[in-house]
């Protein structure tokens, strides 16, 4: 099935070569397996064309017409202290990790004061002799094989965290991994994965921030392997906020145990392409996971969320939620695929997509997917694509708001729906405003002529 | 004479290019309360539509004056700022917005246009608690967003703490009493005749003679295919209640 657009692809061995060249590839300390691994199964799948199902509103074009230059060396130069701070959650307290180009820098990296038991290091920092063995367990949440971003990662990740929190622990104060792209050259390509366990009865808060420092179109190909056990409680938020012109590849994997809690947010507000594979195993009884997302894009933007709910055990809950913002020519693609296996009795599975479009030729592909194998099952989804209501509209103006502040309104409280979901109040607080602000700054939201006559 | 606050001169106005107001004449004096009954499909949404500046309304003919200023050429948010109120029939639901944020940002833009001080967030909370309690509405609604998931009741009750806080010089009530029990629409009646005031009007819409037990009307009006009809005291609702619209529109047709 040779199609123009396949014939186009660059060619695999551009993805394979700097392979070859990297003493990390066989370095036994650096998981060298798993790498392998990743290589092959790139070498045989190749990358993805809209031919493909999952694929099929995500053309690829703004990542294969870029060079592939893995940033594979640390850089030479570390953004500053007083730049972080100006990032978004730059002040906000507690641990974090910044990694630039693809690479720990302890130097930007504050661990502070964990409770007893807390293990909190860079792989690189693990991987230099006499230091921790990598986790037997990296490439199991997400195997090479669930994409081919994926397997590429896992062939060229640099570095990442491991966080294991041990049983009946709470960390109170989130833990920011900030991902900061620096380098120059477009198709420069950070490969980060992490390793989060959070142990029995215990709660954590983790941010995961991707942002630039560069205008060049870079490339973010991140990989979160998430163990959830018996109880625990996670908050994960993703926060993507890079250059227009960036590349956003991001896969979630986990597994979560018996009455756990997971809330796993998305809020993808950068990149020209920005794709997000969430794929959640439920594997204990009466737990409860929450995916929850919101796109804000513009321009020639497209925002991507693949989501595949596996509910392996019973009486557990999913529920998923994005919110879609569209202006300009931009795209927005949502696919959620729930899978009840058999044994999943009592699965409470709920999934929702609204999006808004605030222009007459955004446009968004969303598409629900059931595979259900249990019989006692209460599985729902739903999807809206439209515009402003114009009777809320006009509720707004009756009481006296301006035409412009009742669509500010009505756009921020439709974000505010996911936003009030993130559970820490700091977190969401900071969200919350940030948000506000890209929504006023947006000419589509303004009134023509004067704001007070139309 | 006391001031006119509205004043409708031969009103004609379509939905989609179909007549709907033929001629509707009307003017409504300080400290009145005027009522417009009709049967349905006579036209009575249409007129409160219009004055509260629905774009779907075209206004083909005739004239209001709200206030000595031409109400037509002003936008629905400079006409509740002006001391305009329409207090739905069917109130919208709007998602994801507080009620307490969304009421005190309107009251703050009236404010704002009455060269008044803004309220801040304890003031406004004073204000629409003591609202809340004569309307008999839980305070936990103002944490609730707008509407939603309020019963038929409380949206009505929701309406009229609005035009409590609101305070406008004219309220067009649309309906308020579909869908309240008897009960509550005691409550909402007790709520809007202690907002009649010798400097403001009211302007009454409904089918059923019902509600103005409760809100005793000055005049009364009866609307029947576009054109106000006939025009009587508060008695000619008890008339039109004992022997229905069928008998005056009957007697309309034939000349007297």
């Amino acid at each position: 099935m040779a199609s123009p657009k396949t014939s186009t692809l660059p060619q695999r061995s551009v993805y394979l070569e700097p392979f070859a060249a990297w003493p990390r590839a066989t370095d036994s300390a650096w998981c060298p397996a798993l790498r392998q691994s990743g290589l092959e199964h790139f070498e045989q799948a190749g990358l993805p064309t809209t031919q493909d199902e999952d694929w099929r509103f995500t053309p690829l074009t703004p990542f294969t017409r870029l060079p592939f230059r893995p940033l594979l060396n640390p850089p030479a130069l570390l953004p500053s202290l007083e730049q972080l701070d100006h990032l978004t959650f730059g002040r906000q307290d507690g641990p974090r990790l910044v990694f630039v180009d693809g690479h720990l820098a302890p130097a930007l990296s504050r661990v502070g004061e964990l409770p007893e038991g807390v293990f909190l290091a860079g792989l690189s920092e693990c991987a230099r002799p006499g230091g921790e063995p990598l986790p037997a367990e990296l490439g199991q949440y997400v195997p090479p094989t669930d994409s081919a971003f994926a397997a590429l990662n896992a062939a060229y990740f640099t570095d990442g965290v491991i966080l294991r929190v041990p049983p009946e622990t709470a960390i109170q104060t989130p833990i920011r991994l900030v991902h900061i792209t620096t380098a120059p050259e477009a198709g420069s390509a950070a490969h980060l994965r992490h390793f989060i366990q959070v142990g029995r009865g215990s709660q954590l808060t983790v941010i995961g921030m991707c942002v630039s420092l560069t205008g060049a179109a870079h490339v973010t190909n991140l990989v979160t392997e998430l163990a959830v056990e018996e109880g625990a409680r996670l908050e994960w938020v993703s926060f993507q906020d890079e250059n227009p012109a960036a590349v956003h590849l991001a896969t979630l994997g986990g597994t979560f145990g018996k009455s756990s809690q997971a809330w796993l947010h998305s809020f993808a507000l950068g990149s020209r392409l920005s794709r997000t594979n969430i794929r959640t195993h439920l594997g204990g009884p009466g737990l409860e996971c929450v995916l929850n997302g919101l796109y804000l894009t513009r321009n020639q933007q497209l925002a991507d969320h693949h989501m595949i709910v596996e509910h392996a055990a019973p009486h557990c809950a999913s529920h998923e939620y994005f919110n879609g913002i569209l202006d300009d020519r931009s795209r927005g693609v949502f696919h959620g695929r729930i899978l009840v296996r058999q044994a999943a009795q009592k699965t409470d599975a709920k999934q929702t997509n609204k999006n808004i479009l605030l222009s007459d030729e955004a446009q968004v592909n969303t598409k629900p997917q059931l595979e259900i194998y249990a019989d006692d099952v209460k599985c729902t989804h739903g999807a809206t694509i439209g515009q402003l209501d114009e009777d809320c509209i006009f509720y707004l103006r009756a009481r006296g708001l301006g035409l412009e502040s009742a669509r500010q309104l009505l756009i921020h409280a439709f974000a505010g729906e996911i936003i009030e979901r993130v559970q820490h109040e700091s977190v969401r607080e900071e969200l919350d405003h940030l948000i506000r602000q890209r929504l006023e700054q947006n000419p589509h939201l303004h009134v023509e002529g004067s704001p007070e006559h139309v | 004479m006391s001031d006119i606050i509205l004043e409708i001169c031969n009103l004609h106005a379509s939905v989609e290019n179909k007549p709907i107001l033929k001629g509707v004449d009307l003017v409504l004096r300080a400290g009145e309360v005027h009522a417009i009954m009709g049967p349905n499909g006579s036209g009575k949404s249409t007129l409160s539509a219009v004055l509260a500046g629905r774009e779907e309304y075209q206004v083909t003919a005739g004239q209001i004056r709200y206030g000595g200023k031409d109400l037509l050429e002003m936008a629905p948010e400079e006409r509740a700022r002006e001391g305009l109120f329409l207090a739905f029939q069917y109130p919208v639901e709007i998602p994801g917005v507080n009620s307490a944020y969304f009421l005190k940002a309107a009251l703050n833009e009236i404010r704002k246009h009455r060269g008044q001080p803004q309220l801040d967030a304890m003031e406004f909370l004073t204000l629409v608690k003591e609202k809340m309690k004569l309307l008999d509405l839980r305070e936990d609604f103002l944490k609730r967003p707008v509407n939603e998931s309020f019963s038929g009741g409380e949206k009505k009750r929701n309406e009229i703490v609005q035009m409590a806080v609101l305070e406008p010089r004219l309220a067009v009530l649309d309906e308020t009493d579909s869908g309240l029990d008897i009960d509550a629409l005691k409550v909402v009646s007790a709520g809007v005749n202690r907002l009649k005031l010798p400097t403001t009007a009211q302007l009454v819409i409904t089918h059923y003679q019902r509600l103005l037990n409760y809100i005793v009307p000055d005049f009364v009006h009866v609307l029947s295919d576009g054109r106000i009809v006939r025009s009587g005291g508060k008695e000619l609702a008890h008339e039109l209640e004992a022997r229905g619209y069928e008998w005056l529109l009957k007697t309309e047709l034939q000349p007297a």
